[in-house]
């Protein structure tokens, strides 16, 4: 089997270099990529584009890249959990294209999948309609989409091995294996790295062909957004 | 007036046995605390589950385990987990059979705004526009006027609209509405102690009165 082994999350990111295109796994602070965007920090880059479904908070996630400013623009449906991030995007220092989650998820699964546009029902008769082609297709309307690619991608699994296959743990799935196929160069951060082998193939959810560098991450502080408990 | 918990509680009795539903955020999560025990039904989640159970105790808390709300949760017995592609997939592919949401306007042909208002801060639209553009069922859980008293439900949208002629029915703290598939609210059921009158009144879409308006009871 192809090892994909690096040291750490720094041996990891160390060549994405200014104005590259990202992608990020995660749903608010759920199955984000904790080391690797700690890694990130490190980087003297900046005018980074990210696709990640949501913006961090003022000072976790992907919040931490806006406040260092070495975000140029955010792909998302949600956002504006934080002050700094409203600031920038006030004041015209980051752009932001706001984009229906479903429809998020389809460009990014079509970019990894090979499918350069596809229809969606959603956004019909939207503002996000403008400019798109709509076409209707059995007395219902609906708008082309294009697929999204990134040149890396950011992902985090519960388990993965040593040939990049990975397994993910309860919603922190999310956008994680879509992002994982649609990016050039995919690093896989993952709570327990095992050798190949170990995993049953049976219960792979992300193949390891889609992974380029996997590390095994540590630390998780996993924070929690909305602590919901009942009585 | 119907309470915000009254407004939760009509709508659930709009619920089916055997229904798959996402509840969006605000009311209509709190639809899910007045499903009828013995009706067999499964919340979806978009962020990719299917079968949220009630929130955890301090014990079971797992940060791996959240709703599109970012609440922590639990999951019942038989849940399923996928991606956020799969999971807008099963809704578009009209296997999630009811969304019961939000809005800041409705219109009487059934068009829905609730992602943004002009010159305030946008968050973006989340799943509503995936969810309201593929539901075949969409219930709407909200307050008849905005807080400085205009109505909600109007000829048209004035506000940014999330999609088009996809809204079924509305749940008010005054009334129960429905769209006739030419246009207008037909008026289904009115609040305890509210009147016909006093609906008509709040109401600047269209509204169709046929017959007598039973009062909801509870």
């Amino acid at each position: 089997m192809i090892n994909k082994t690096v040291k750490d999350a720094r041996e990891a990111v160390k060549d994405i270099p200014s104005g590259a295109f990202l992608m990020m796994g995660g749903f608010g602070l759920c199955g984000i990529p904790e080391n690797s965007i700690a890694a990130l920090l490190e980087r003297d880059i900046k005018d980074l584009t990210i696709v990640s479904n949501n913006a961090g908070v003022d000072d976790f996630g992907i919040g931490l890249l806006l406040k260092k400013r070495m975000v140029k623009k955010m792909i998302s449906s949600y956002v504006g959990e934080n002050a700094e991030f409203e600031r920038q995007l006030l004041s015209g220092e980051l752009e932001v294209d706001l984009i229906p989650q479903g429809t998020l998820a389809e460009r990014v699964r079509a970019g990894g999948a090979g499918i350069p546009a596809f229809f969606t029902p959603a956004g019909v008769g939207t503002e996000v309609a403008e400019g798109k082609e709509t076409r209707e297709f059995d007395g219902k309307l609906y708008l082309m989409e294009r697929w999204l690619r990134a040149d890396f991608s950011l992902v985090k699994a519960w388990k993965g091995d040593t040939a990049g296959n990975l397994v993910f743990k309860g919603t922190a799935r999310n956008f994680n294996p879509m992002m994982a196929a649609a990016g050039k160069i995919t690093i896989a951060e993952v709570e327990e790295l095992v050798p190949a082998g170990e995993l049953d193939p049976n219960q792979i959810h992300t193949p390891g062909t889609y992974v380029q560098r996997i590390f095994q991450g540590e630390n998780y502080e996993k924070r929690i957004e909305q602590r919901t408990t009942r009585s | 007036m119907l309470s915000k918990q009254q407004i939760a509680q009509r709508i659930a009795r709009e619920v089916k046995n055997g229904q798959y539903i996402n509840l969006g955020i605000g009311i209509p999560t709190l639809v899910a605390n007045y499903i009828p025990e013995d009706l067999e039904i499964v919340l979806q989640s978009e962020n990719g589950l299917l079968g949220i159970g009630p929130f955890p105790t301090e014990e079971e808390i797992d940060p791996d385990l959240i709703n599109a709300g970012k609440q922590t949760i639990t999951m019942v017995k038989g849940s399923a987990i996928f991606n956020s592609a799969d999971s807008f997939a099963m809704i578009r592919g009209g296997h999630v059979h009811l969304t019961i949401l939000g809005a800041m306007e409705v219109s009487e042909n059934g068009d829905i705004a609730n992602w943004k208002i002009p010159g305030k801060m946008v968050k973006g639209m989340g799943g509503a526009m995936d969810l309201v553009a593929s539901a075949e069922n969409i219930i709407v859980a909200m307050q008849h006027c905005s807080k400085s008293g205009d109505s909600k439900l109007l000829p048209e949208c004035t506000l940014p609209i999330t999609g088009i002629r996809c809204v079924k029915k509305i749940v008010t703290d005054l009334a129960v509405l429905e769209i006739h598939p030419q246009g207008g609210f037909i008026l289904k059921e009115r609040a305890p102690g509210v009147s016909v009158d006093e609906i008509k009144q709040k109401t600047a879409g269209k509204l169709i009165i046929e017959g007598e308006i039973p009062e909801m009871i509870f």
